[in-house]
């Protein structure tokens, strides 16, 4: 598994993009989603498995990496790291940042590992299973996949779905790849070849974060000194091993569930820690078990997520939906055929996000307090930097301002969406997601010569069509009982 | 608590057309509308030649369940009115002019100094007043981005006043 990486050039990119994806998961606004977005045209100039082994080492560390200011500051550096603030700033709040710090930064690599020993095995086995799928069961996949977007965040599950359909809508642009005719482009050439991914993500993740900055220039954020990391003691493993795997448990799953993602794992993950808990009234307040119990789930997901995204396509998580596009756009189908054909690159995937969870706990280790320096830089000296990198890369794709012009649109609506409380993921799995389900659809019509009650008849695809209902139905049920359906 | 609840739902006592639910709800639905209206523009293709839908169906189905989605939405917000948001600060409307002046820059002038004035505009009105790091963020990173995308990625900027300089 680990042969394809003994290579310099390989190790340098895992390096590079374990680095890399500290800084971006440490900088609150970035992470890595946006950060992925943005080096996706750099990697351009790498071959296919160089490629993807930065982008999923970025994965992983910014995902650890968003950890170290939800501890420091208050903040979590990414949304998956939105409930280790619970327990991790009051803890350091005590004077026990290093303490908070260490039990993340184990309880992260072990969910991390699990993950990656959940993908080895659990990817493959998919994938042999996806042989038996033909248009309408990747339709009715795709479906599932969409629905499963209604319950992702805490935000409003018909908004998510309207994100959704929206982020599909946007994949209807251009030249209709069944007949050629065009769609949605009045006349504009540029238009013809559709909306570029890079464009719609850097402007949804990136220029909406920077607009979100723009307000919020009057916050202070108060940083807990830090002396050093420190490993946990006995006791604390005594009282958290049990929560760290059944946390990495759930952060699997939920991550092999397309559309969900580190986020909902890691909100999983602490309050079945808060419910198993020996000390429940301890939440909240600086509880170890609280620290370990997303962490762990929140990186867990992380490989949980990639199952999905290598075995059939479908992104696992908002990141997974950057590396299937880093994919895609260095010649590499995901799905079956992939495991048959290039069993080698999986392997090389595998063992860089083992490796990538190793370095990051030792740079998180020794490095946490420079790297929580990072957060001194100032948004007005960050963003306008960002900003830069943004349109250059955006531009670099294809060369074209029409792509600029499209990234600060996006960037405008993902704003608004994001005011109005309208998830922009659904928006990105969706425009990932159009052009499958459109083309599933239509040629399952053609196979089923214009009867849609066939797609009944097909098993697989009824079960997904019925966990469909369930997924949406759920959340629909769950917002009522929160009275959050809006 | 109710108090608190009801502040944050001091929306409610706007007329409808003033409300957030209402302007998004207006929103989204004109545009769905005007997009679903050109999709019946779209060129069809002939009985003989269609095997399935035609091209304009799937986004038609798309933009229907949109406007029907967000009519519940709108509905639901009746019964529970949405919170009324902050009105958004001075320098969020200086981005997005800084956003306009981008666009007019790199499309009349050059795309390199539109990157210098945004940096420079933006940093200043967040706040910025040291003159090395306006420097540093509007000319000195700017360039280094210019350096790496043109000599490593070997990209090529579009023409303009100050990228010329460097290309004839």
């Amino acid at each position: 598994m680990m042969a394809p990486l003994f290579s310099s050039k390989l190790l340098l990119v895992l390096l590079f993009g374990t680095l890399f994806g500290l800084v971006l998961g440490v900088l609150p606004g970035l992470g890595p989603t946006t950060g992925g977005a943005l080096i996706l045209p750099f990697t351009m100039t790498l071959d296919p498995l160089s490629a993807i082994i930065l982008l999923t080492s970025i994965y992983c560390a910014g995902t650890y990496g968003g950890a170290i200011t939800a501890v420091l500051i208050n903040t979590p550096g990414t949304p998956a790291a939105a409930a280790t603030c619970l327990d991790g700033y009051p803890l350091a709040q005590k004077g026990e940042a290093g303490r908070a710090l260490g039990m993340a930064t184990v309880s992260s690599t072990v969910g991390g590992i699990f993950s990656v020993i959940v993908l080895v095995f659990f990817a493959p086995i998919l994938a042999n299973l996806a042989y038996e799928f033909g248009q309408p069961e990747y339709f009715a996949l795709a479906i599932f996949g969409l629905t499963m977007l209604a319950s992702i965040g805490d935000g409003s599950p018909i908004k998510n779905l309207i994100a959704g359909a929206f982020g599909i809508l946007i994949s209807t642009v251009g030249k209709d790849f069944m007949t050629s005719i065009d769609r949605f482009t009045y006349g504009i050439n540029e238009l013809s070849v559709g909306i570029g991914f890079i464009p719609v993500v850097v402007g949804l993740f990136a220029i909406s974060e920077m607009l979100t900055q723009s307000t919020l220039l009057d916050q202070v954020f108060k940083r807990v000194a830090l002396k050093a990391v420190k490993l946990p003691t006995k006791d604390d493993y005594k009282k958290t091993w049990k929560t760290i795997l059944r946390s990495s448990g759930i952060g699997s799953f939920i991550g092999v569930l397309p559309a969900e993602g580190g986020t909902v794992a890691s909100l999983i993950g602490y309050s079945e820690a808060k419910r198993f808990s020996k000390n429940p009234e301890e939440f909240g307040k600086g509880s170890v078990e609280g620290i370990a119990g997303a962490e762990a789930a929140n990186n867990a997901a992380t490989g949980g997520a990639m199952v999905p995204t290598l075995a059939l396509g479908i992104p696992g998580s908002a990141t997974t939906a950057v590396i299937l596009t880093g994919l895609i756009i260095h010649g590499v189908r995901p799905g079956p055929d992939l495991f048959k054909e290039q069993p080698e690159f999986l392997y090389g995937i595998f063992g860089a996000m083992l490796v990538a969870n190793i370095l990051f706990f030792i740079f998180g280790f020794f490095g946490a307090k420079i790297f929580a320096r990072i957060t001194l830089v100032p948004n007005k000296i960050l963003w306008p930097m960002i900003f830069a990198v943004s349109v250059c890369g955006t531009y670099s794709l294809s060369q074209s301002i029409i792509d600029v012009w499209i990234m600060l649109f996006f960037g405008v609506l993902g704003f608004f969406m994001r005011r109005y409380g309208f998830s922009v993921v659904p928006v990105i799995i969706g425009l990932i997601l159009g052009e499958l389900v459109e083309g599933t659809l239509r040629q399952s019509i053609v196979i089923f010569d214009g009867n849609w009650l066939m797609f009944l008849t097909r098993p697989i695809a009824l079960t997904f069509f019925i966990l469909s209902l369930i997924a949406l139905a759920f959340p629909l049920i769950r917002s009522k009982k929160n009275k959050k359906i809006i | 608590m109710n108090n608190v609840r009801d502040k944050k739902r001091a929306n409610k006592s706007l007329p409808f057309f003033f409300r957030t639910e209402f302007k998004v709800f207006f929103t989204i639905i004109l545009v769905s509308t005007i997009l679903l209206i050109s999709t019946f523009s779209f060129d069809t293709v002939p009985p003989i030649l269609n095997r399935g839908i035609q091209p304009a169906t799937f986004p038609k189905g798309l933009l229907v369940l949109i406007i029907v989605l967000t009519s519940i939405i709108y509905y639901l917000s009746f019964k529970r009115p949405w919170k009324k948001e902050k009105n958004l600060p001075k320098p969020f409307f200086l981005t997005i002019i800084s956003f306009v002046l981008f666009i007019i820059i790199s499309k009349t002038l050059d795309f390199f100094l539109a990157i210098s004035v945004l940096s420079v505009f933006v940093s200043y009105y967040w706040g910025e007043r040291r003159i090395f790091y306006l420097l540093l963020v509007s000319i000195i990173f700017p360039l280094v981005v210019f350096i790496f995308f043109e000599m490593i990625l070997g990209l090529r900027f579009p023409p303009g006043i100050i990228t010329n300089l460097y290309y004839y």
